[in-house]
């Protein structure tokens, strides 16, 4: 039995008006019906941008959060170790060392290598590929989140942590309550800058094999012999999303920016 | 008692020696002027008084407790600093307000924080929440911003801004009330205001003190005014004294040349 080729559907499911187009016009109507609607192929789309999404959102989150945590042991050490003595000392001197191998291990290799390290060493015995995404992509941007949340800290004026400190709050709750808050305003740019890169950087995932958006469109080329129209498309949700992500920040960067200059 | 005491405080940066055993003490309700040139060590003094640096050398007694020893480890740690640091409030030059914060969230943040630490905070909030509220506002209406209490720092003037640092460091109803330079980041016209607010503590029996550049200033508000030089103490007495009648030579030297200037 011969299997159905999008060419032989194609003259029953067109509207008469597209079978009456110029021919390249025809042509292009018929390469999206083949890519995209013919045998569901949109659905590689969706499940791509849907991975694409959440491989995103949770690297994001274990980016900050890794990122806050290795940008503070950096700072906290850089000020205050001269005073410090005894088992405080030691602990964070060695959350300090580890903190800066990891920064320089993580933003001295590929993306590429260590997701597939990651996933054929590491990980070697998990089919949970979206998990190893997830916290590959995480640990990668924690790096340069840390990076980020470290400059932003620093550049707040040395005086309001002493202003803190001299009316009687801790150096945490200094943090907590005077810096982080401004250092978080300072900050947001090179983050959503961060987030960007990173959102495109998850294409890469393809390498160990979860369908991502990048992917899909990569497969439906594949089956179809055409890569122009998924390609396309992927770009265009790429760019789409940037474009929207990048106005969300910029929205929430002059709602913070209401309480000073 | 002297509220302050202060004996033998010496503290170097690298190489450089910059107080050189400084020996002095304040009485309650007395408040004292510090004068000097640039580099002389006064804002350092007062930044030792406050633990934002560490001795290197020397004691400090508040009511006759020891507080600080550069020899006894025990009187520097961090938890303990804490809450020595509520003896003492501190005004910087360059104001340090909290931009986040309104006027009257700079002035109770602190006290706010403090609260919940205490073992009812959980019960009586909403009543500890409206009673710092209500100092807060009784403390800005004293030093003259009634008015702006619900505006950000940088709606402010600088003269405005100090004053509501003053309100902040008096929130926490500190035993002394330090001055770093209160006046120096501020156009002379605005140098009034916060003089006339720094006036108004002196005759409310504050203790305090202020290290200024304004001689005037130190002459009628301070009850004492100490001269440094060099990370020393050259000459110390009644206010009236030291700047009309200088007894030493460096000083007399140095308040000629501001009498030059002005």
């Amino acid at each position: 039995m011969n299997k159905i080729t999008p060419s032989m559907l194609w003259p029953e499911v067109a509207p008469e008006w597209m079978l009456n187009a110029p021919q390249w016009l025809e042509d292009i109507f018929f390469n999206i019906f083949k890519c995209f609607i013919f045998e569901e192929r949109y659905n590689f789309f969706l499940k791509g941008l849907g991975n694409t999404l959440l491989l995103t959102l949770f690297a994001l989150l274990i980016g900050i959060a890794l990122g806050v945590i290795v940008a503070f042991i950096r700072v906290t050490w850089d000020k205050n170790h001269a005073e410090m003595r005894g088992f405080g000392k030691f602990a964070l001197g060695t959350a300090n060392g580890i903190s800066k191998i990891y920064l320089t291990v993580i933003r001295g290799t590929p993306v590429v290598v260590q997701i597939l390290l990651l996933n054929f060493v590491v990980f070697a015995a998990s089919r949970n590929k979206l998990m190893v995404g997830c916290l590959c992509f995480g640990i990668n941007s924690g790096a340069y989140v840390a990076e980020i949340f470290r400059s932003g800290i620093q550049s707040i004026d040395v005086g309001q942590m002493e202003a803190g400190r001299s009316l009687g709050f801790s150096y945490i709750a200094t943090m907590r309550h005077i810096i982080l808050p401004q250092a978080f305003k300072n900050v947001l740019p090179p983050l959503c800058n961060e987030f960007i890169v990173l959102l495109k950087e998850t294409a890469v995932v393809g390498y160990i094999g979860l369908s991502d958006l990048t992917y899909a469109a990569n497969t439906v080329g594949g089956a179809t012999y055409e890569y122009l129209f998924p390609l396309l498309l992927a770009a265009a949700i790429y760019l789409t999303m940037v474009i929207f992500f990048t106005h969300l920040v910029e929205k929430l960067e002059r709602r913070l920016r209401t309480d000073e200059r | 008692m002297p509220v302050l005491e202060i004996k033998n405080i010496h503290k170097s940066f690298g190489a450089t020696h910059v107080l050189k055993g400084i020996d002095f003490s304040l009485e309650r309700g007395e408040s004292i002027a510090i004068i000097g040139s640039s580099g002389s060590g006064k804002t350092t003094l007062l930044r030792c008084i406050n633990f934002l640096e560490t001795p290197n050398e020397g004691t400090i007694h508040v009511d006759g407790k020891l507080i600080f020893d550069a020899k006894d480890p025990e009187t520097q740690k961090e938890s303990e600093i804490r809450k020595k640091r509520l003896h003492f409030g501190m005004v910087f030059q360059s104001f340090n307000l909290f931009p986040q914060y309104t006027a009257l969230g700079n002035v109770m943040l602190a006290s706010e924080l403090l609260a919940k630490e205490r073992p009812d905070y959980k019960e009586n909030r909403r009543q500890i929440h409206a009673e710092i509220e209500e100092k807060a506002k009784t403390i800005l209406t004293r030093v003259g911003l009634a008015e702006k209490m619900d505006l950000y720092p940088h709606q402010l003037s600088g003269g405005q801004q100090q004053r509501v640092a003053i309100a902040r460091a008096l929130a926490m109803e500190p035993d002394i009330l330090c001055f770093d330079e209160p006046t120096s980041a501020l156009d002379p016209e605005l140098t009034g205001e916060v003089l006339r607010v720094i006036r108004g503590l002196a005759e409310q029996k504050t203790t305090m003190i202020i290290v200024t550049h304004e001689m005037a200033f130190a002459r009628d508000v301070a009850d004492r005014v100490i001269f440094m030089d060099e990370g020393v103490i050259v000459e110390q007495g009644p206010s009236h004294q030291v700047i009309e009648h200088p007894q030493q030579e460096r000083t007399k030297q140095f308040l000629s040349r501001y009498s030059e200037q002005a």
